[in-house]
């Protein structure tokens, strides 16, 4: 189809929209509800443009037809988006220098790129009440814009419907149902509605506070732990560029804001797959419950708990590697050191905000009293805190994690991209079960940002199928396969977030799909220059079974590193 | 008609028949109580969060139950202008409840209507189909109380 934009002739396909042909002409327009991939609802208008007959169109949800003349920049469409705008904030509480998206929002992005320079409307504004009960994600109804992104990415992404829009007109909100707190509702805490929120009506629950109180108190050892997805990610809120490697700056920049010893949680996702990979062996030779599926994502635990709780029994009962390595610090280090395990402050640092939630599971305490891990930040809040501590992370200097916790190999850093955890797992299984190593550790098969990742692998004479799983819409066709009784599959493993951790609810703000790709990247860009790269050969590792645990799968294995789930009601 | 009928008469996980699921449900309780909202959620097979913005979305869905005697106050132009607030605000006053609502002891609940078609008596209300015209504060006090000691 012939089509022109601003009076330049281009090429159009049929069922495209016009915001589909200027996002890959190059001209920019600008979106607020629009999400790629996603039902166009054209809800908040911002993307008008102004056709041949002189009608404003949303861009986002217009078909382009033969013949069309579209310009995107007439007098009529800079007003109308300038007065779209200012009606947004005329319902908006003018809170931006207290918000926790100053300066990351898209609503105050947009209101400067137009030059909003007053509040022209003056009105009503709608209330709600904040609903601060979660332990990971919280709602603040009054900043809401109702653009609907979080809506569609919680029925169509993540297929778990938590919130939707209730009442109507002035009095519409994004709420759960019969208006509940999250905590009363199915919410997976996997916090891809803060992602996906363009302001502040969504966000992690911050523990910044508990975090310094424990910095600052001298009877408390303070120990964190890095997830493997913060390192290829925390650069982007220092402005370098996405997919920066920073893993020796975060150990030196722990360090300067009074942390005691830093761990690497790398080491306990090497521990996970030990176990791991012994559980998926186990269950195939002794004809146990198969397909096995992954426990590393606590939003994916949550949502089987929900959803499917007569399946749970197909989830390994490994903890996931945040659990391990609080349990390993407050059993195995703090015997090995003599420190009390309740004077040990575990702090740990990552991508998610559903790990937030996990760390309050009572089944997560090696004590039954106190928690393993005491207190979860995510990416942006470690960030946040650097800037308050004046770190100047950019120039921090390469230091390197503490020991015995801090070894890892590569296996352990790919647990944070989609389909890494499945590979780390698939490298030591071949080793445990063969007694060598895959000849080609690379099992790229299973990697990129696709949704579902299938394949299969010869280890020995079994062939073993095998797919990688995330956003969790994509996982309920293999999980009604399992509960129909008609599975092919040995071993699944599952990320909440499309993508993996390195898109997870508590990575930086705003991302975007090309972000993601960096991050990616960036991932197996560290698996490939580390010297060790399957779980096996971590000696670490290999210290901490000879000297604590005995071997995969002991006892005492079972005791500190394996744990239970639960229903829960799905509402 | 039973709840148990209708969820017998409607296929399960069929979005498509949610509204008059919800409508046969009202029609047995004279609301939807949160039980059914849940449970027609299941049914229809979707999320119950869609269900509740379905049933707070449309004005013929009640998610509290209808008082014994129910009040409609016309709001409409002519009876604004002869002084429906005043009807209004004397009854919400007097019942202690605000339009929309049912009192505790579910004997009254207030309602508003932009026009009943009575506006040659205006100021109107209905109470349990009984007109009442040419209203003021004070004969609509009488009314209430008179309705209240009944009781």
């Amino acid at each position: 189809m012939n089509i022109k934009i601003n009076n330049n002739a281009y090429w159009a396909n049929p069922g495209e929209t016009i915001l589909q042909v200027t996002q890959r002409e190059g001209i920019k327009i600008p979106t607020l509800c629009y999400m790629s991939d996603l039902t166009p609802t054209g809800a908040c208008r911002i993307c008008v443009v102004e056709i041949e007959t002189g009608q404003l169109v949303p861009a986002c949800a217009f078909p382009v037809y033969n013949g069309m003349e579209v310009q995107t920049n007439s007098k009529k469409v800079r007003r109308s988006r300038k007065s779209i705008i200012e009606l947004l904030i005329a319902n908006h509480p003018q809170d931006c220098l207290v918000c926790v998206r100053n300066g990351n929002c898209d609503l105050q992005d947009l209101a400067a790129e137009y030059g909003v320079r007053s509040y022209r409307y003056v009105g009503e504004k709608r209330s709600g009440k904040l609903d601060l009960a979660s332990p990971a994600v919280e709602r603040d109804p009054e900043k809401c814009i109702l653009c609907g992104r979080c809506v569609r990415m919680c029925h169509e992404v993540q297929n778990v419907g938590a919130i939707d829009f209730v009442n109507r007109g002035f009095y519409s909100q994004v709420s759960p149902a019969m208006d509940r707190s999250l905590n009363t509702t199915a919410c997976v805490y996997c916090g891809q509605c803060v992602v996906a929120c363009p302001v502040g009506a969504l966000r992690e629950k911050s523990y910044l506070k508990v975090a310094w109180e424990a910095i600052n108190d001298p009877e408390i050892h303070v120990i964190a732990q890095v997830a493997p997805a913060v390192r290829v990610a925390i650069g982007e809120e220092f402005g370098l560029p996405p997919g920066t490697i920073t893993i020796g700056k975060i150990p030196a920049a722990l360090r300067r804001i009074g942390v005691n010893e830093i761990f690497d949680t790398n080491f306990a996702a090497d521990l996970t797959i030990m176990e791991e990979a012994n559980e998926l062996i186990e269950r195939i030779q002794s004809g146990g419950k198969l397909p096995l599926f992954t426990s590393c994502s606590p939003g994916w635990i949550k949502y089987v708990e929900h959803f499917y709780p007569e399946l749970l029994e197909y989830v390994s009962t490994c903890k996931s590697p945040q659990g391990m390595q609080g349990a390993m610090i407050k059993s195995y280090y703090a015997k090995k050191t003599g420190l009390d395990p309740k004077k040990i402050f575990v702090l740990s640092i990552m991508p998610c905000t559903a790990k937030k939630f996990e760390a309050g599971r009572p089944e997560l305490s090696v004590s039954h009293t106190d928690p393993d891990v005491d207190v979860v930040l995510s990416t942006r809040e470690f960030a946040r805190m650097l800037k308050i501590a004046g770190i100047d992370f950019n120039r921090m200097p390469e230091e390197g994690f503490d020991d015995p916790l801090g070894e890892s190999t590569g296996a352990g850093v790919i647990f944070g991209a989609s389909g890494g955890v499945l590979e780390a797992a698939l490298r030591t299984a071949h080793y445990m079960i063969t007694g060598k190593d895959m000849d080609q550790i690379d099992f790229t098969s299973v990697r990129g940002l696709q949704g579902v990742k299938e394949s299969s692998i010869k280890i020995g004479n079994a062939t073993l199928k095998v797919a990688a799983v995330s956003g969790l819409h994509n996982i309920d066709r293999f999980l009604e396969e399992v509960r129909n009784g008609n599975s092919e599959y040995h071993f699944i493993e599952v990320m909440a977030c499309p993508g993996g951790c390195i898109n997870g609810g508590g990575q930086p703000l705003p991302s975007s799909p090309e972000k993601i790709k960096k991050r990616m990247e960036a991932i197996y860009e560290i698996d490939r220059s580390l010297p060790k790269r399957c779980s096996h050969y971590n000696d670490s590792v290999k210290a901490l079974y000879d000297n604590f645990l005995g071997k995969p799968g002991s006892k005492k294995s079972h005791e500190l590193l394996h744990t239970h789930y639960m229903k829960r009601e799905s509402i | 008609m039973s709840p148990e009928s209708v969820y017998k008469k409607y296929p399960k996980n069929e979005a498509s028949s949610l509204i008059a699921m919800l409508q046969d449900i009202q029609e047995i309780h004279g609301y939807l109580p949160e039980d059914d909202i849940i449970r027609v959620a299941k049914h229809a097979g979707v999320p119950t969060s869609r269900v509740f913005g379905v049933a707070t979305f449309y004005n013929q869905f009640r998610l509290t139950p209808l008082g014994k005697h129910v009040i409609r106050v016309c709001r409409g132009t002519a009876c604004h202008v002869k002084g429906s607030l005043d009807i209004l605000q004397t009854l919400e006053a007097e019942l202690g409840i605000k339009a929309g609502e049912t009192t505790k002891d579910l004997l009254f609940t207030i309602e508003t209507v932009a026009c009943i078609g009575a506006c040659s008596i205006a100021p109107v209300m209905v109470i349990d189909g009984k007109y009442y015209g040419g209203l003021t504060g004070k004969s609509v006090y009488k009314l209430i109380n008179e309705y209240k000691s009944k009781e």
